[in-house]
């Protein structure tokens, strides 16, 4: 043993005796055993915490130089913090890409969540013993859309000031409370300073904390329990009998850290691109009108939020109002989030996979799979009569796929049995895949062109 | 399985001739050349900007040494674009105050720094060529783009004189038509089409009335000229971070998607 390794015993020793460094990374890495058959949607997780990492980096050093202050520069219309994001843009060494990275990051943030809770979603990933990863994830998913919410507002340009006045204004509905509520939100009659330095201390403090110890507690939950996959087959009721390690599992280091650090550098080529060649990407990542300085006296002629909120709104507006209150359509975004949450108990079926599943769940997330894109569009446009009635229609959907759902999953059974091992992936199931992604894709494009 | 895909396409083209009915009305934008990375044609259009724009309208987040990234030296700026300030690290504000704006113009002239970026390059260079005489308004100036603009037409020296014309129904650009679009209304289920044009009534320096003909060559020039301007103003960083993405994308697609791939095969390569 030469004498550097000596050392670095020493060291660890000393450590170890004092803090669980080396047991540590045996549970979670290096004997943390995952199933070997993981497939394309299991890099999102991993992919998920790397989007978190350049948030908060890039955070960091957004908030050296951005400053949260309402006020007009003296003898224009444009306000200080609207020019400190352009001062970030053109004089900070580097500002544009920091920048850029956290806008990008932003959107990204919300493509890999939304996959990777499909993944769930299509294996089953909820159901028993996993509800509480998935209850821990729906709040990560809750503090994202908070955190994405708080921090559209800073640029304070057209879009974040009416879009915060949109949202703010739906709490203004609820009844009794709502008008006082909506001013406590606020710090104000409308939104002003006073609600942009506090979007800010929420945004780079409060929710960032709490995402994190949610992060640290679905991970927790996950490594107790283990992974699914996509067979859904507990890895742990088949283990070898010497050794007691699965006999499908494999270390999750190094074999998955390597698997994932090839899916970062693929991920790391569409985020490149959209830094570097379309950062605004056509008005979706970054909206034309939040180029314009905030004017609370001119109301744009469309407020539309950023394109991840777009289902919700959609949602929202195919709601009318009755019994003389718009509570409705607010209740009913809300109910769109949460009801997610209740997967686990809603879902009766046996078989955790949709590869063993039988026609009636498959007929159904193929349905929801639709609505959600739809009302993804939808709630992008304008509305008009036809649209309006499309929202209504996906959106009762999108309310029946759960609450139906106890109903198709009982009595559901697939074509094949699920088996007692976990199984490789083939060139049908592949060739499958690449068909599915591609009418989806197709069907988006062509559907987005005729509304 | 083929069954399937067959009925979904079949579905699909049911769908296509719907498409046609997605087309609409309004002012139709014309393309603009994009060159921001030509420096000439950016400098160009600095010089219309500093001499016709910056009187009214701020650039409040662009200083005038950013300039320096088109091949200008800080002297040269100082000697021919900048009126308002003798400080090279200052940014392009307007002697005038917002307030004041308001009440000369009914608005306040906006802060160009990024309106290419909030209206687009298309819509800034059809506007700026979209002035016509209208006695009804206070400025004696409309614009087809924008109706009712406070903004009067800077730029008529240069331009010269333009009318609107409207026809009913479709009609052929006869005499000196500048530029010529066609609208369509649904009136009572039936599609009412009028034509509009503007029209070259007295020539400007960059324009000629030719044989009855306008020509407007040199003028949609310059025009191109102060769009690319406006564009490269709205991010003076764009070419820098094109270039640079160049780079990043080549590293990533040829050297570590490639070495990772690699990498996992060797390492799983021992699984079975």
């Amino acid at each position: 043993m030469s004498k550097l390794q000596a050392l670095t015993n020493t060291v660890v020793n000393w450590v170890d005796d004092r803090f669980p460094v080396t047991a540590s990374w045996k549970a979670h890495m290096s004997e943390y055993y995952a199933p070997k058959n993981f497939n394309f949607w299991y890099y999102f997780g991993s992919l998920a915490l790397l989007v978190l990492v350049i948030q908060i980096v890039t955070g960091i050093f957004l908030t050296m130089n951005y400053k949260p202050d309402g006020s007009l520069i003296p003898g224009t219309n444009v306000s200080v913090a609207f020019n400190s994001v352009e001062y970030i843009m053109r004089d900070v060494a580097g500002g544009w890409i920091i920048r850029y990275m956290h806008s990008t990051g932003a959107s990204m943030f919300f493509v890999v969540v939304y996959l990777h809770m499909f993944r769930g979603l299509v294996y089953g990933s909820y159901k028993q013993p996993r509800e509480l990863i998935w209850i821990f994830g729906m709040l990560i998913f809750l503090c994202l859309m908070a955190e994405a919410f708080l921090g559209y507002l800073l640029p304070w340009g057209q879009m974040s000031f009416w879009g915060a006045q949109v949202i703010v204004n739906l709490f203004a509905s609820i009844p009794v409370i709502g008008p006082d509520l909506s001013v406590w939100i606020r710090g104000d009659f409308v939104v002003s300073d006073a609600t942009l330095n506090r979007f800010f201390a929420l945004h780079v403090i409060a929710v960032p904390l709490v995402l994190l110890g949610l992060v640290v507690a679905h991970l927790v939950a996950l490594h107790e329990v283990g992974s699914n996959n996509p067979d859904g087959v507990e890895i742990k009721k088949n283990k070898d009998p010497k050794t007691g390690i699965p006999l499908d599992g494999i270390p999750m280091h190094p074999y998955y850290t390597i698997k994932d650090i090839f899916g970062v550098a693929v991920f790391l080529v569409i985020f490149s691109y959209v830094v570097f060649f379309a950062p605004e990407m056509g008005g979706f990542f970054l909206e034309h009108p939040n180029f314009d300085p905030a004017d609370p006296l001119k109301t744009p002629p469309h407020i539309a939020p950023v394109w991840y909120f777009t289902p919700y709104y959609a949602i929202l507006r195919a709601i009318p109002s009755f019994l003389g209150t718009q509570v409705w359509g607010v209740i009913g975004m809300g109910a769109a989030v949460v009801i997610i949450a209740f997967l686990p108990w809603l879902d009766r079926s046996p078989v955790k996979s949709i590869r063993y599943r039988g026609k009636k769940f498959k007929t159904a997330l193929v349905l929801f799979l639709i609505s959600f894109i739809g009302l993804g569009i939808l709630g992008a446009k304008a509305p008009t009569e036809l649209r309006t009635i499309l929202s209504q229609i996906f959106s009762v959907i999108y309310f029946g796929f759960f609450l139906a759902m106890p109903f198709y999953t009982k009595n559901d059974p697939g074509t094949e049995p699920v088996p007692a091992r976990v199984t490789e992936t083939n060139t049908s199931r592949q060739l499958a895949f690449l068909m599915y992604v591609g009418i989806a894709i197709l069907g988006s494009f062509v559907f987005a062109k005729l509304v | 399985m083929k069954n399937k895909i067959a009925r979904i396409i079949a579905a699909c083209a049911l769908l296509a001739p719907l498409t046609a009915l997605a087309a609409s009305g309004g002012v139709a934008l014309d393309k603009v050349e994009l060159r921001v990375a030509n420096a000439e044609s950016v400098q160009r259009g600095a010089k219309v900007f500093v001499n016709y724009c910056l009187s009214c309208h701020g650039a409040s987040s662009m200083r005038y040494n950013r300039l320096t990234d088109l091949g200008l030296s800080e002297q040269q700026i100082k000697d021919n674009l900048m009126f308002a300030t003798d400080k090279v690290g200052d940014p392009m504000r307007v002697a005038m105050q917002a307030k004041d704006g308001k009440a000369w113009f009914g608005a306040t002239p906006p802060d160009l720094t990024l309106i290419a970026r909030s209206r687009g390059a298309d819509w800034l260079y059809t506007y700026l060529r979209s002035f016509y005489r209208d006695s009804s308004r206070p400025t004696g100036w409309n614009n087809a783009v924008f109706d009712k603009v406070g903004m009067p037409h800077v730029l008529w020296q240069l331009q010269g004189d333009l009318e609107l014309r409207t026809v009913e129904g479709k009609a052929e650009a006869k005499g000196p038509v500048a530029r010529s679009w066609e609208t369509v209304e649904h009136v009572n289920g039936k599609d009412k089409i009028t034509t509009h044009q503007l029209v070259l009534t007295k020539a400007g320096e960059l324009t000629r009335l030719e044989d009855g003909k306008a020509n407007m060559l040199d003028f949609d020039e310059r025009m191109t000229d102060l769009t690319n301007y406006m564009v490269w103003m709205s991010e003076p960083a764009q070419v820098k971070r094109e270039s640079i993405g160049y780079g990043v994308l080549l590293f990533l697609i040829f050297l570590l998607v490639p070495m990772t791939y690699i990498l996992k095969r060797e390492y799983w390569s021992d699984l079975h």
